[in-house]
């Protein structure tokens, strides 16, 4: 069963037809296919006005979408020889940042990311995708030896936020965030960060702080998530709809603001209709972006990130 | 509200905000309720005489209080568009911002200074909480680089008073960032052999916590200051328990090793003095000072 969202109630019932006609079809063989082919169009052209003009709070609905592929997905489709490392040798693992090394298009590189998980049971194990600081410090760990090994580094980012908890503040937090923005600035090495659904603040950023951000088409990057930026500026979540307007956290905003490189287009109706051609299209242009990279050495690749960075928010407005 | 309110009233607090405060005036002190004569306060640092409860204190009283013998130059930092989303929520931000301005008399919410601390040349740079929450949005990560920049520049120690209520969310992701842009200021500082010295004061919190304010050489916290990276309202509701005692102050970041020292205002500028001059040669050659 397709998981519709509540804007795709008209695509949802038009597709529920054509499913009914189809089965009413099956033995009797009437000529319903006419029908079929009518109904076809009008969902295909209803699902192309939709999603030519999402607004932000759809794409964030997009962004979170459950059947939208997660971390894991890109790593398993994207990876080969992936071998997971664990742990930030100090406490624990965090299943929340999935990471280890593999081959990208035949290059050993270092991959990591912030997992959602896919049903119930995967999603309490990787904590919806909310890292604690030992998943920030895995991350930092894991980014120093790809400068120790001259590895890319490739990172997933689809997290709501770090986890707010009161062990994750006792065990420094906030210093993990820190320490693996800055494990991302300092590393000698190609970072390509892609963020793949949702890019939740100083959690996301930690992960993305990187020579080449990718963004796709329906993703988003807030600094906050749009209900709590409406709780707290409106006094009302349910001016979430406004806030994720006003935030400009769509990719087209963000390519405007040039906050990040390149946006990865969808396939039509999200990357949930199909995943496999996302997958793909996000590994073309992870090496599009990494291809260039590999000839700067390390000390260029350093300034060029820190230009960058110091470079963002300050003209234009 | 009529316009006398809306156009007249913040021009006068302006000028009512500015003007020195009289002497025999009075506080009461939030903690302990009881009253503190103004010249004792201020003498004091803002530090309840009664009960050792500590004031918020502005940037400038921060500026005041670190230098040698009160001395120091102040900095001009550079302008950042102002805006840059046309956010509005209930208010225009840019509204907002005047409003700030005009309350505070500062162009946001970070104000920078330099001159010798225990004899040792210093950056200092201040966030004022009183501006919008002292949240992080382009100005303050722009005075942030600049402050770090100059301490480079001046083979100076860079001393950095943090509060934050978070991010300025009315500037999106160019509040974001200036977490990275801050992390890179405060990586020049220490790749320059110089010391980066944070004072974590009420309360730090959210991306300013998460960036430059947890990179320091050395961490102080100033009594019973809120120190975290969540809210504490975020995480009862997250995690539906009761939160510890003392949970997120400044002593308790200090039973966790997250923060070196907890150590009274009043004993703070003698603190950044002996650790500058531990960790600084008496007479560095200074460079000459660019304008
Ligand atoms: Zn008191």
């Amino acid at each position: 069963m397709r998981h519709f969202l509540d804007f795709e109630k008209p695509i949802a019932e038009l597709e529920g037809k054509i499913e009914e006609l189809r089965r009413m079809s099956e033995p009797g063989g009437i000529n319903i296919a006419e029908e079929v082919a009518r109904l076809t169009d009008k969902a295909d052209k209803q699902l192309r006005a939709t999603y030519a003009k999402l607004t932000p709070w759809q794409k964030t609905q997009v962004a979170r979408h459950p059947d939208r592929p997660r971390a894991l997905d890109y790593i398993r489709g994207l990876i080969e020889d992936f071998t997971p490392l664990a742990g930030d040798r100090a406490f624990a693992d965090d299943a929340a940042v999935p990471g280890g090394l593999g081959r990208f298009k035949g290059r050993a590189v270092v991959v990591l990311g912030t997992e959602k998980g896919a049903d119930t049971e995967s999603r309490v194990k990787h904590n919806f995708g909310m890292a604690r600081p030992e998943g920030y410090r895995k991350a930092r760990r894991l980014i120093a030896l790809a400068g120790r090994f001259k590895l890319p580094v490739l990172s997933f980012v689809d997290t709501s936020g770090a986890f707010p908890g009161v062990e994750a503040e006792a065990r420094g937090q906030a210093e993990a965030i820190a320490r693996s923005i800055e494990a991302c600035l300092d590393a000698p090495v190609p970072v390509v960060a892609t963020i793949i659904g949702e890019g939740g603040s100083g959690g996301a950023i930690a992960l993305a702080a990187g020579d080449q951000v990718l963004m796709l088409e329906h993703a988003i990057y807030s600094v906050i998530s749009p209900e709590g930026c409406a709780s707290i500026l409106w006094r009302d979540a349910a001016q979430a709809a406004t806030a994720a307007e006003a935030l400009r956290l769509t990719a087209e905003d963000l390519r405007r603001l040039k906050l990040i490189d390149a946006i990865v287009p969808e396939p039509l109706g999200g990357a949930h209709r199909d995943r496999e051609a996302t997958i793909k299209a996000v590994g073309e242009a992870i090496e599009r972006a990494l291809v260039p990279l590999l000839s700067q050495d390390g000390a260029a690749l350093r300034a060029h990130r820190r230009q960058k960075f110091l470079e963002m928010g300050r003209e234009g407005g | 509200m009529s316009w006398l309110t809306e156009f007249v009233r913040p021009k006068i607090r302006t000028l009512f905000a500015r003007r020195e405060v009289p002497d025999n005036l009075w506080h009461q002190c939030p903690a302990c309720q009881q009253m503190i004569f103004h010249r004792d306060m201020e003498a004091n640092l803002k530090v309840c005489p009664h009960c050792a409860h500590h004031m918020r204190a502005t940037a400038a009283d921060r500026l005041a209080w670190s230098f040698d013998d009160g001395a120091f130059t102040r900095v001009e930092l550079p302008k950042v568009p102002a805006d840059p989303l046309r956010f509005r929520d209930s208010k225009r931000y840019s509204d907002r911002l005047r409003e700030a301005r005009e309350q505070t008399g500062l162009e946001d919410a970070i104000q920078v200074g330099h001159g010798r601390i225990g004899g040792r040349r210093a950056v200092v740079a201040a966030m004022e909480f009183a501006f919008i929450a002292a949240s992080m949005g382009a100005a303050v990560g722009e005075g942030i680089v600049t402050a770090a920049r100059l301490a480079v520049m001046q083979r100076a120690a860079l001393v950095l008073y943090a509060t934050s209520g978070g991010a300025r969310m009315q500037e999106g992701m160019i509040s974001l960032m200036q977490m990275p842009r801050t992390v890179i200021a405060a990586q020049m500082v220490k790749e320059a052999g110089l010391p980066y010295i944070v004072v974590l004061t009420d309360p730090t919190t959210g991306g300013v916590t998460a960036s430059f304010a947890m990179l320091g050489d050395i961490h102080i916290a100033e009594p019973g200051a809120v120190i975290g990276f969540a809210g504490a309202r975020v995480i009862e509701q997250t995690v539906r328990e009761k939160l510890p005692e003392g949970f997120q102050r400044a002593e308790y970041l200090h039973e966790h090793g997250i923060v070196d020292m907890v150590v009274p205002r009043t004993a703070l500028q003698a603190t950044l003095a002996r650790l500058l001059g531990l960790l600084m040669a008496a007479d560095e050659p200074a460079a000459p000072l660019a304008a």
